[in-house]
């Protein structure tokens, strides 16, 4: 029935030395390897000559302005004012200042931006799954509203129509020493007296006791079982120590109150229109989409595990906590990364107002002045790609932890 | 023992009606309700005003801000500018060929998104090929005897539709290269791919623009020069392939691997694999990312007002500045807000709708 | 029974064939001759190696020692030859792997008039012989998803068919399936192996292998443990792996 096949209960290891295998050598170019060598050699010297041509080009066009390139013109003077500056700055500072100034707002507007969105779009994410009807709708109108209208047409709202139009300073809205008028948000400044040492002291002394007191409660937990209210000790902790504290030494703080001086505010503490315009603009904007993040999150976790957690009996509150909550989290987290990352770039249009950002500063009034378009433009890109490498590295090392966990 | 057969019962009366739908959705528990109130109240005294502002008490005919004075909005202000809204600069009598441009564009794509029309694949491609000529025929002109109208005359609406079209036509080939250069099992091509993706991915659109409108000519011997509008296109072009190329790469790798294997076997070369099996599945996965990537393309277009050209938003700007009209900045912002929104709300939800379909329609067996 | 088909002419030959994945030995020395006409099917525990064994003939996978020569065309770096060999090869896969986008006319038609650049008139005459040989032809231009798992497998035994392979391998081409398809699909191989075919089947099915099969191999560990005829395998296998094997698989 069958062939006679002779060799039955092969030799695992047995190798049969045979006759030479016919290879033929190929010709180079049906051979996958060197093909792909040639193709790359290729592309490779194609982009060299491209950015040859472009180097090239791009120094003899400098040449015939009269601009030399070189990164010397940072320590010229700049000879300019900025509006805002969170460091010393004059117009006799260089221009290697002037991107320090710039690159300190940029992340100003980018924390500020971040802390508000965070908490607007949790909020509105876990509104739009809410039984409320009222309160769920509501906040899919904002998310539906908000991130389908231009950023930058909302940061003009802000400043022009908002902003712009509020009273001149001498006409100024005042309530509880502050002051707000077109000129921005003026209130008084806290200056720290005799004394105040003792409340900052205590403030970081009760945050380290939270921390021994989590570590301890923990440790309790799993040697007796017996849980300990620990949020509600560091809020009190963190709270009423440095607060008691206060009142004892007598309150040592003082207010410098803004007062109208001319045709405008001296003293207390200016936050420009510009950043508030900027502020308001970009955190509603990444709310929305934050928002939405934070429901497929939410979302992600299957109800299966709601189920089980209620069965085994645990409230709904310890669901939320130890099943809910963390599942989500790990959805959450990387999308959330990338609209950080993203607030952090939309914060560049903070130019269209003026409000003296990176590329407001760096890209537009330096690069005006000295034409150095290549140094300042690169400098700026590399900012702006360093702080996403950064974030991409992080999500890589995120979700390869997470990864790691779940097997 | 013997069971009744049982009836049927209707529920209770606090579980229908109007009233089980308030306390099942408005006023279930405490908490609930006064959350009810709060946004309740939140949402009446803030639409209430607002709606009286812009519909009842507003003013809508005339033709000078003396028309405005009843407190509401002044829709006089627009509907006297609304020329400009839409055309920018382009000469009131070639008006129709920005007309018929947009008539050809709306209706190929209503033919492409409604359920059952015919032959979708080959109104996509002419949309993606031949419409850009015949367009940038139309609105150009300078041949078919058409009377030229210069770029820095095009405004408006139509510029900010002919950047996100662009952007969009152009960077969808130069997507694909990409993608598909990032997946090669070849070093250098990857490494260059995946460089010239995270390069531009990195940096913001603004930069990119400047970078357009003041590195770019540097880049190209003397007496070269372009075009302000094109200069722009260039920029949003490279910007949005390599956010394009990333939809792109994920929609190859939802592709499974036996269909990549089940063409190996029957002997199909590289390419024909391709474009016979992969890029037709890849590209239906890959239309709510396009879509969205469109979107954000779309809200971006605005920011070339920065570089000066005259895009939607910047005409508006512009007629804010206008003395004869100073201070109705508001109505102008609504306005083009709501023209951004109509787009882009129903191509988001167009992109939901696709995405539901996928995830639940007969996808992709094998 | 069958009845041996084979002639004297070499369709497959696999010499010392070693293959890694990086540090993993999935293949050792396999050294395998069949001859045209000649059915075999390969059985052995999973991760045994033997889909990586069929996947090398036709260079789904590469292998990194050793000589695959098919029908007389060797199995190098040449793409000219791996086109070849891939012509006269045709695959069946534990997953069917047809294009979902196609009608089950357009999965027959595709390779012939694009690889083989048949005129289509031709291809479609072919193709709907075949599916008539798969006794699928009412279904043809109907989309795979709409098929049960049974025809899906037939469609793509017929469309490999297309081709006009000299040599077929199947990939486990029944696991896949519920039980109560098995049948229509080795029916539809049962007969394709009278007509004479030469086939490498790596499956399970037992009857299969008594009923048709020329050699039943036995891999475990990456290399082949034993060799025979199917009533000698099967009534006494010589190897204590293969012994144990049998006893699992044919304990139920």
């Amino acid at each position: 029935m069958s062939s006679d096949m002779s060799s039955s209960g092969h030799k695992p290891d047995g190798s049969a030395k045979e006759k030479a295998p016919p290879v033929s050598q190929p010709k180079f170019w049906n051979d996958p390897k060197k093909r792909s060598l040639l193709f790359q050699v290729l592309l490779l010297s194609v982009l060299g000559f491209v950015f040859y041509t472009i180097i090239d080009n791009t120094l003899t066009n400098l040449e015939q302005r009269g601009i030399t390139t070189g990164f010397d013109f940072l320590t010229r003077e700049a000879g300019f004012g900025i509006a805002m500056s969170l460091i010393d700055y004059t117009e006799a500072s260089s221009y290697g200042m002037t991107f320090i100034v710039g690159l300190l707002n940029t992340i100003l507007i980018a924390v500020m931006g971040i802390i508000a969105a965070t908490i607007l779009g949790f909020i509105l994410g876990v509104a739009r799954l809410s039984d409320n009807w009222l309160v769920a709708k509501f906040s899919a109108l904002y998310i539906e509203i908000f991130r389908n209208i231009p950023l930058l047409l909302q940061i003009f709202f802000w400043y022009y129509a908002v902003l712009r139009t509020l009273p001149q300073p001498r006409q100024s809205i005042e309530f509880l020493g502050s002051f707000i008028n077109n000129r921005g948000f003026i209130f008084p400044a806290p200056v720290p007296e005799e004394g105040f040492g003792l409340v900052t002291v205590g403030f970081f002394a009760a945050i380290a006791a939270s921390w021994l007191i989590a570590r301890w409660a923990k440790k309790r937990q799993e040697l007796t079982g017996q849980q300990f209210p620990v949020a509600l000790t560091t809020i009190g902790l963190v709270i009423g120590v440095p607060l008691v504290l206060f009142l004892f030494s007598g309150m040592p703080l003082g207010l410098d109150h803004p007062e109208l001086k001319g045709f405008n505010f001296k003293g207390g503490i200016t936050v420009i229109p510009e950043l508030i315009a900027l502020w308001l603009a970009l955190s509603i904007y990444t709310a929305a989409f934050i928002a939405e993040t934070v429901r497929a999150g939410i979302l992600a976790v299957s109800h299966g595990q709601t189920e089980a957690a209620t069965a085994l009996g645990m409230s709904k509150a310890k669901t939320l906590r130890l099943i809910v909550i963390p599942q989500a989290l790990r959805v959450v987290i990387p999308p959330l990364t990338s609209q950080y990352l993203n607030l952090t770039k939309n914060s560049s249009l903070a130019t269209a107002i003026g409000y003296p950002d990176l590329v407001n500063v760096f890209a537009g009034t330096t690069l005006n002045q000295t034409g150095q378009a290549i140094e300042v433009i690169s400098m700026t890109m590399a900012v702006y790609l360093a702080l996403s490498l950064m974030t991409s590295f992080f999500m890589n090392w995120y979700n390869a932890r997470i990864q790691l966990s779940e097997r | 023992m013997k069971y009744e057969l049982q009836p049927t019962l209707p529920p209770p009366a606090n579980m229908i009606g109007v009233i089980g739908w308030l306390r099942k959705n408005l006023f279930n528990g405490p908490v609930n309700s006064i959350a009810t109130i709060v946004v309740g109240y939140f949402l009446i005294s803030f639409l209430v005003p607002t709606i009286q502002w812009i519909f009842i008490d507003a003013d809508w005919v005339g033709d000078s801000r003396d028309a405005c004075t009843s407190g509401g909005a002044c829709w006089v202000f627009i509907a006297n500018r609304l020329d400009q809204f839409l055309y920018g600069f382009y000469p009131e009598a070639e008006h129709w060929r920005v007309q018929i441009a947009f008539i050809i564009l709306i209706g190929s794509i209503i033919w492409l998104v409604l359920p059952k029309t015919p032959k979708k694949g080959i109104v996509a491609a002419l949309l993606l090929v031949a419409y850009p000529v015949v367009a940038f025929i139309l609105l150009y002109g300078n041949s078919f005897g058409l009377p030229q109208v210069e770029t820095h005359l095009w405004g408006g609406l139509t510029l900010t539709l002919v950047l996100a079209v662009v952007g969009i036509v152009a960077s969808l080939p130069l997507g694909i290269v990409l993608a598909l250069g990032r997946q090669s099992e070849m070093p250098i091509v990857r490494s260059v791919c995946v460089t010239f993706i995270e390069i531009w991915r990195g940096v913001p659109l603004i930069t990119v623009l400047f970078m357009a409108s003041v590195m770019l000519p540097l880049f190209f011997p003397e007496g070269m020069s372009f075009d302000k509008l094109l200069r722009a296109l260039i920029g949003i072009t490279l910007f949005q392939s390599a956010y394009m190329a990333e939809v792109i790469r994920g929609g190859l790798q939802a592709i499974p691997k036996g269909q990549y294997e089940a063409a190996d076997a029957l002997g199909l070369g590289y390419w024909q694999k391709m474009i016979l099996i992969i890029m037709p599945q890849a590209l239906k996965l890959m239309i709510p990312g396009i879509v969205n990537t469109f979107i954000a393309l779309f809200k971006d277009t605005s920011l070339v007002l920065i570089i000066g050209l005259f895009d939607v938003l910047a005409i508006g700007q512009a007629a804010n500045q206008d003395p004869k009209w100073i201070g109705y900045s508001t109505e102008s912002y609504l306005f083009v807000a709501l023209l951004f929104w109509v787009f882009c709300f129903s191509m988001s939800r167009y992109s939901q709708h696709l995405e539901k379909a996928l995830n639940t329609g007969h996808g992709n067996r094998a | 029974m069958s009845h041996s088909q084979a002639t004297d002419k070499m369709m497959v030959e696999l010499r010392n064939l070693n293959k890694w994945y990086g540090e993993f030995h999935v293949l050792k020395n396999i050294n395998l001759e069949v001859k045209q006409g000649e059915k075999i099917v390969i059985c052995g525990p999973s991760g045994s190696g033997k889909s990586t064994m069929i996947r090398c003939i036709n260079h789904l996978e590469e292998h990194q020692k050793g000589d695959i020569i098919v029908n007389d065309i060797p199995l190098n770096e040449d793409i000219k030859n791996i086109e070849a060999i891939r012509k006269e090869v045709g695959m069946v896969f534990q997953h069917f792997n047809l294009f979902p986008h196609l009608t089950v006319l357009e999965n027959c038609v595709l390779a012939p008039i694009w690889v083989k650049k048949m005129p289509r008139k031709e291809a479609e005459a072919q193709a709907m012989e075949l599916l008539e040989r798969v006794k699928i032809p009412d279904q043809a231009l109907k989309y795979p998803g709409q098929l049960s798992g049974g025809q899906q497998q037939r469609v793509a035994i017929a469309r490999s068919l297309c081709m006009n392979p000299d040599v077929m391998l199947f990939d486990e081409p029944t696991s896949a399936l519920d039980p109560e398809m098995i049948k229509e699909v080795l029916d539809v191989m049962i007969e394709l192996a009278t007509e004479g075919m030469t086939m490498l089947c790596v499956t399970h099915e037992m009857g299969f292998a008594k009923t048709v099969a020329d050699r039943v191999i036995f891999m475990d560990g990456g290399q082949i443990v034993e060799e025979n005829e199917p009533h000698e395998f099967f009534n006494n296998p010589q190897h204590e792996r293969t012994q144990l094997f049998l006893s699992q698989i044919l304990q139920h």
